[in-house]
């Protein structure tokens, strides 16, 4: 498989959340403003780019009968970092993600990448990998959020939607409205990808 | 084709046929439904009629969009469209702004019933999806509660007591008659039993259901009221106070949501009274039918399978 390709079916073919339906909790949890869905991207991204690096460069030091251990150990560090630098840097964004950014440890992209890809390829893969997947999550994360900032909060990235502010459908920003904001756009994925397997 | 008429038709088994269809049965409900509408329109006046129609018509505009879309077979004629909108409807205050009263019945289609695959395959009762859908959405729009005919705003007289409001409740033949505060459709315990006797006897609806819902309400209300030394007075307001009439005969009833098994209606009836008291006296809202009903619905399936009759001659029962 060739670099781009490893790139780019994280971000289409394989998209972690609407094509391999993974990492769903945070998907549905913390997308309740486009803001918190990049900030989630961002630091999942982080950890996978990582995660990956590190896995892929001892991949052959690693027993395989305690990878997924160690796998994990790998992680957590990451994750720990990272929290730590939210939490120093972007305050407000840590408090609003709160439990979901330690649960990124086990976030099953992360450990699902390391056993798949990173511990049978070499670096460059890797990263591309990571890149490609941490892309095409944080991609998805942001429709979502978009779709329900826009419809319950009546705002994009804070900024007011003239027409949307005054009565937004509140539902949307609650856990119900994360269930069918991702069910609608997985249903109308899932009807193109169909067209275009029928016109191929 | 001509001569068809003087063919002997040859057909297999069963020849019994019977004349009862969709559109027929929609039909009756939607008959049945008529008392309730003629007291909310004499009750709220020409609101009633606005958010009614608005309904109605968004609800068969989206059914027949929805159908065109997913390139479905377009069945606005079988009426069902029809009915989810009014009793969505009914379910709404008098002074809903008719955009809100639009996008509930857009949601009760579309999201309620179309994308689960239309009429027969929907799990939820997909009026109660929409009003849940607005309720959640927008909280003060939806409860903007007013008394009948002059239209001053008041509070329902579910609200009155889980608020403590200490306002006087209104007495309960006002209650049965339909004088009270409260949805456009739910307020008159007599135009609905009206209609629901007559889905009764036109054998539409089986009785088990709304049997079991009131009796659960009536029976654990009436513990209650004598701890609190009101006497019958207190089950007899929960029985005609809110949506439970409405929704034990018109909602818990629906064919497609609920259990096909006769001890599973009876479980079903029992279970929603249950949820309904819990949420009235317990609960964060003044009242739970619409919630007793959604929750009852998802445990439909599990209901049937442990309800099945046992097959004659087929052993113990597995169930």
């Amino acid at each position: 498989m060739n670099l781009a390709k490893t790139f780019s079916k994280g971000i289409i073919n394989e998209n972690p959340l609407f094509r391999l339906m993974l990492g769903m909790c945070p998907a549905l949890a913390i997308t309740t403003s486009v803001e918190n869905g990049i900030g989630m991207g961002m630091a999942f991204t982080a950890v996978l780019l990582a995660s990956n690096v590190v896995v892929s460069l001892l991949r052959r030091i690693i027993p395989e009968s305690i990878r997924i251990p160690c796998f994990i150990v790998v992680i957590a560090s990451f994750v720990t970092i990272t929290e730590m630098v939210m939490h120093a840097y972007a305050p407000a964004l840590f408090e609003s993600l709160g439990i979901f950014i330690p649960l990124i440890v086990v976030n099953c992209i992360i450990l699902g990448r390391a056993e798949a890809f990173a511990s049978k390829n070499g670096l460059v893969p890797s990263v591309m990998d990571a890149l490609g997947m941490g892309l095409g999550y944080t991609l998805a994360l942001v429709t979502v959020s978009a779709v329900r900032e826009v419809l319950g909060a009546g705002t994009f990235l804070g900024i007011p939607i003239i027409g949307l502010i005054d009565n937004p459908a509140l539902v949307m920003i609650l856990p119900p409205g994360g269930f069918i904001a991702l069910g609608c756009i997985l249903a109308l994925l899932n009807k193109m990808q169909q067209k275009k397997a029928q016109s191929n | 084709m001509n001569n068809q008429g003087n063919l002997l038709t040859v057909t297999p088994s069963p020849h019994l046929h019977s004349s009862n269809s969709i559109p027929a049965a929609m039909r009756d409900v939607i008959i049945a439904l008529i008392p309730a509408f003629i007291a909310s329109v004499y009750f709220f006046r020409i609101s009633a009629v606005l958010v009614v129609v608005t309904c109605i018509v968004t609800a068969v505009v989206c059914e027949m969009a929805a159908q065109k879309l997913m390139k479905r077979e377009v069945t606005v004629n079988d009426y069902s469209a029809v009915i989810t909108g009014l009793l969505l409807a009914l379910t709404l205050p008098a002074t809903v702004p008719l955009w809100v009263a639009a996008i509930g019945a857009a949601v009760a289609i579309i999201i309620g019933k179309q994308l689960f695959g239309g009429l027969g395959n929907n799990i939820f009762n997909p009026a109660l999806i929409g009003r849940a859908f607005l309720l959640a959405s927008w909280p003060v729009a939806t409860t903007g509660w007013v008394t009948p005919i002059d239209g001053v705003s008041t509070a329902t007289p579910l609200g009155i007591i889980k608020e403590s409001l200490g306002s006087e409740l209104p007495n309960l033949t006002d209650m049965f008659i339909g004088n009270i505060a409260g949805c456009l459709g739910e307020t008159s315990a007599l135009a609905l039993l009206l209609g629901a006797l007559y889905l009764i006897y036109k054998k539409h609806i089986d009785w088990r259901i709304p049997t079991g819902y009131l009796a659960t309400v009536f029976a654990i209300t009436a513990v209650v009221g004598m701890t609190k030394g009101q006497g019958l007075s207190y089950p007899v307001f929960h029985l005609f106070a809110g949506g439970l009439m409405l929704g034990a005969f018109f909602m818990a009833t629906d064919w497609v949501t609920t259990p096909v098994t006769k001890k599973g209606r009876v479980v079903f009836g029992i279970g929603c009274g249950l949820i309904t008291v819990l949420i009235r006296l317990k609960g964060g809202y003044p009242e739970g039918v619409c919630y007793s009903i959604l929750l009852m619905n998802t445990l439909a399936p599990l209901i049937d399978r442990y309800t099945k009759d046992r097959v004659f001659g087929g052993g113990k029962s597995h169930a």
